[in-house]
């Protein structure tokens, strides 16, 4: 039912709301997936509680999921929606916030009940005069009713048939924005058909329905239409952040000739990366679900002696417990890495939301002179390209690796154009295969690496651990000049490191009176509010670091010719101390956020402007 | 079977030992040092595939002295860093060396998840009921009310029994030994290796320093020994003592120490040990033996085929899925699922 009225737009941002176990992840993911399939741009942000089900019908329990759609290549999720889906009371007080001045909000009428009001934390029982919904674009269609009579002769119980008030919804999304809805079909089919064909009829059926009232209704005379973005040539794919770092391991593993393994513990963020490597068997990889996080790495430990490339994944919590495993990995010398996934801190924290507060842990949190090399990825797809950055290091100079992810690109999802591992380097590592005279452990390579002697190979038996080491027999040592030396070898070890990082790039004009700097996973509103700066005419440029210990060579120069630099972290201020400490000379402002959510853009022009 | 013709002397590493004079961890180096050429020959291992793993502690410096691969790792971390390697390439023998206070304080979680997994480790838990490296703390094995110096007014927490922990986590390998009965060790040590899944060889040894005696009474010299430990071999009676005149039977649902001959037992009374029954239940009993109610046992207490090998299963699975997947390789994986092209 192609609308030929359809307005055009450049870009759209929806917010699907409802209650936890209303299906708005899905919703929101088949939205998402059907605009990149028909080639927009799109960035998406899953916003969801800690909790699995927390009370219905509460402000606590409400789980959202944000699309941005473009017509042009899209850098991040949006502030702030055009449209709000919220399937009840409290998904629309829980998003009041998130609403455009004349945005379109979409509420299911069949809950508009007192109690569910109430449930909801209103004092009065009209939600949409008390939020000051007057002037916004409020439709009230009863979602449930509606849904129940479209499959009321399917014999379905009632529970059923209301689970499926997600896809009216989304019927209702698709019509207004024009999508097509063979996408969403096709994987409602896989998912349900085989084991309930009822349930995967009543589901497509309930998107035709939704639909249709769209269609009929004078409600939505407007639709919309956003083009395809003109996106490099190539296939792509939607991925999101903790699928793309299990890729980039396996990829990696490929690349080295390597078993992949991973010992790892479930915790949020961070679990998506265990499941997807223990689908992977297919790859060969080798996956141990561990007693506890401290086993985790341990395990990996031992595989990466055996022979192995291992890597181990956590969040926050975890790396704290994994600190002194880490430092046995960097005293023994052997390729390892270490994904933290970073949430809300300290302890528990926020487990569901996303900071960027690990860094100094990441970076000093060990006992003793304990450098490992720390990079951060900083969108949903180049966690694939750092994660296997991250990989090639840690092999080929024998060095563990903390990659720093977060929670906000590990569970958003982008269009990525599909590389072929034919781009992709081969990883070397110092593998020895045999030794004619006595085999050193510790004797090292021009990257100051030593050999990776797996047990099992003829003629190397030798013995390490966790006490200082002999310089070149590898044997217990406890010479004082011996400590130092070795002490300064680790250290410049992975300092030699930035011989072989790239130089980040400036966006923009290498003399602008204000330099934003920025890290890991902010740079897509980062660079969304500076582009947006530059396009009004004003002198501001970024640079964005992802290469973090050691930093690459060349920075000073680029930091040189600015009137200002402020440095923008979710966290009180980690990179701007790193970087005091670092480049003493100049001085760095600092723009902080800890709120659990990432920046907007909004409130970074703001803060940029009263530089400027 | 294959003949290596290793001898001990080829598993001795150039390190000076540095334990105690008198130590007991002296004599499971030499019994370990004369197992593995037999172990070599069993299972048919060549020497480059041995793998010695610590944790910390005294025991801990075992993987120093043995001229084979060798990883010192962290406190208690010893049997989880095992694991990852038997996983990785499981045609390694793993030995794991580690003490009461490593395995089964700050690593009780890994030792426990080790057997519970039944992955084909062999570990050598050196029991001396004490912190010695740290100098004198109690530990998980101290016996209540011992005097040390953490203790200064005794202990007021009861110790574990390895060997019921073992057998409690359904562990498929038990065996105890004594550090002077080197010739036991060994045999205990060479059943571990033939062992396939999580074998632990509990050896009483004794810390002349901090914890002089404490198997003492059971085990402090030849005739002590032969009154009052009973060696368990599959298939024997569970006979003791001067002239083998004792022996166990099993009455009103528990173990009882009876003389051969007298009050009308005869020797057919006497329990045979089964030690490959699934059963845990006279295993556990077995274990748990405290002299001076009981002897104490040692030798296998229990060694049963399980094919639930954790390591094995792991190869076993990832080979099955290879062998029906549809994605062979990355660029596979990269254009499986939903893509769609821009031109």
């Amino acid at each position: 039912m192609e609308n030929l009225n359809a307005k055009e737009l450049k870009e759209v941002v929806i917010r699907f709301s409802g209650d936890s176990g209303d299906g708005m992840q899905l919703t929101g993911t088949l939205f998402s997936n059907t605009s990149a399939l028909i080639g927009n741009g799109i960035s998406t942000f899953p916003d969801y509680p800690a909790e699995i089900r927390a009370p219905q019908g509460t402000v606590a329990g409400v789980s959202g999921f944000q699309v941005h759609i473009g017509a042009n290549k899209v850098t991040n999720p949006g502030d702030y929606c055009d449209v709000l889906v919220a399937m009840n009371p409290a998904a629309l007080k829980a998003n009041r916030k998130w609403l455009k001045k004349d945005a379109t909000v979409i509420i299911d009428g069949d809950t508009l009940t007192e109690d569910n009001i109430k449930k909801a934390g209103f004092t009065t029982l009209d939600p949409i005069e008390e939020l000051g919904l007057g002037g916004y674009n409020v439709v009230i269609p009863d979602i449930t009713s509606m849904t129940r009579a479209a499959l009321a002769d399917m014999g379905l119980d009632n529970k059923s048939v209301v689970k499926c008030k997600n896809m009216f919804a989304l019927g209702i999304c698709f019509y207004i924005y024009n999508r097509p809805e063979d996408y969403a079909k096709r994987y409602i089919d896989e998912k349900f058909a085989k084991k309930n064909p009822a349930v995967a009829e009543a589901n497509k059926r309930a998107i035709d329905a939704g639909y249709y009232y769209a269609a009929n209704t004078h409600q939505f005379a407007n639709t919309y239409k956003v083009e395809a973005a003109p996106l490099e040539k190539g296939t792509y794919r939607s991925i999101n952040g903790n699928v793309a770092t299990a890729w980039g391991f396996c990829a990696a593993s490929e690349k080295s000739g390597l078993p992949l393994f991973c010992g790892s513990y479930p915790i949020t963020p961070a679990t998506v990366i265990l499941e997807e490597l223990a689908k992977r068997k297919d790859l060969g990889v080798k996956t141990v679900q561990a007693e506890d996080e401290i086993a985790g790495i341990c395990t990996s430990i031992g595989a990466a002696y055996a022979g192995n490339f291992a890597v181990t994944t956590t969040s926050g919590p975890g790396l704290s417990l994994k600190s002194e495993a880490l430092g046995l990995a960097v005293m023994a010398e052997l390729p390892l890495v270490v994904v933290d996934v970073q949430r809300g801190g300290p302890s528990t924290g926020l487990p569901t939301k996303t900071e960027q507060s690990d860094l100094m842990q990441a970076l000093y949190g060990r006992n003793g002179e304990c450098h490992a090399v720390v990079i951060a990825a900083s969108s949903p797809s180049d966690c694939f390209h750092y994660a296997f950055m991250a990989s090639k290091i840690a092999m080929e100079h024998m060095t563990p690796v903390i990659l720093l992810t977060d929670g906000f690109i590990a569970n958003g999802s982008e269009p990525w154009r599909i590389p072929s591992m034919a781009e992709y380097p081969t990883i070397c590592p110092p593998i020895v295969e045999k030794c004619e005279s006595d085999f050193m452990p510790y004797a090292r390579n021009e990257k100051l690496a030593r050999g990776w002697a797996f047990p099992g190979k003829e003629g190397l038996e030798h013995r390490i651990g966790g006490l200082e080491k002999d310089c070149l027999k590898g044997t217990i040592s406890y010479d004082p000049a011996n400590h130092q030396e070795m002490t300064r070898t680790r250290a410049k070890k992975v300092a030699l490191v930035a011989d072989e990082l790239p130089t980040p790039e400036v966006m923009g004009d290498k003399n602008a009176d204000v330099l934003v700097i920025g890290w890991g996973g902010t740079r897509g509103h980062l660079q969304s509010a500076v582009s947006e700066l530059q396009e009004e005419g004003k002198s501001i440029s970024l640079l964005h670091f992802n290469y973090l210990n050691p930093m690459p060579h060349g920075v000073e120069e680029l930091l040189k010719g600015h009137k200002k630099i402020v440095v923008c972290e979710l966290n009180e201020g980690q990179f701007a101390s790193y970087l005091r400490q670092m480049f003493q000379s100049y001085t760095f402002e600092q723009y902080n956020k800890t709120e659990g959510q990432p920046f907007t853009i909004v409130e970074l022009k703001d803060k940029f402007n009263s530089l400027l | 079977m294959a003949e290596y013709k290793y001898t001990p002397a080829d598993f001795k590493s150039d390190q000076i030992v540095k334990w105690c004079p008198g130590c007991g961890d002296h004599a499971i180096l030499n019994a370990v040092q004369r197992a593995m050429p037999e172990v070599a020959d069993a299972l048919d291992i060549p020497h480059n595939k041995f793998t010695f793993v610590s944790g910390i502690g005294c025991s801990s410096r075992f993987i120093y002295y043995m001229k084979t691969f060798g990883f010192h790792t962290i406190h208690g971390r010893a049997n989880a860093i095992a694991t990852g390697i038997k996983v990785a390439n499981p045609e390694l023998s793993v030995w794991v060396c580690s003490g009461d206070g490593d395995s089964l304080a700050i690593g009780g979680n890994h030792f426990i998840h080790a057997i519970r997994r039944n992955i084909d480790l062999n570990m050598i838990l050196f029991n001396n009921e004490i912190y010695g490296l740290t100098k004198g703390q109690y530990s998980p094995t101290t016996k209540l009310g011992k005097i040390t110096k953490t203790s200064p007014y005794g202990t007021i927490e009861k110790p574990f029994n390895p060997g019921e922990l073992v057998i409690g986590a359904k562990g498929t390998f038990f065996a105890r030994t004594i550090d002077m009965e080197v010739m036991l060790t060994k045999d205990c040590l060479v059943a571990a290796a033939k062992h396939k899944g999580m074998a632990v060889v509990e050896a009483l040894v004794n810390c002349v320093i901090f914890n002089d005696k404490t198997h003492a009474a059971f085990a402090g010299d030849r005739q002590t020994r032969l009154k009052n430990t009973i060696t368990l071999k599959h298939g024997e009676k569970m006979l003791f003592g001067e002239g083998n005149n004792k022996g166990l039977v099993f009455e009103d649902m528990r173990l009882k120490v009876v003389t051969v001959g007298e009050d009308g037992y005869t020797l057919d009374d006497i329990l045979t040990h089964d030690a490959h029954t699934e059963d845990t239940t006279l295993h556990s009993m077995l274990a748990a033996m405290k002299y001076p109610e009981y002897p104490v046992a040692v030798g296998v207490i229990r060694d049963v085929q399980d094919n639930n090998v954790y390591d094995k299963k792991v190869e076993e699975q990832v080979a099955e899925v290879q062998q029906s997947a549809k994605i062979k390789c990355m660029d596979d994986l990269l254009r499986s699922g939903e893509t769609w092209e821009i031109e």
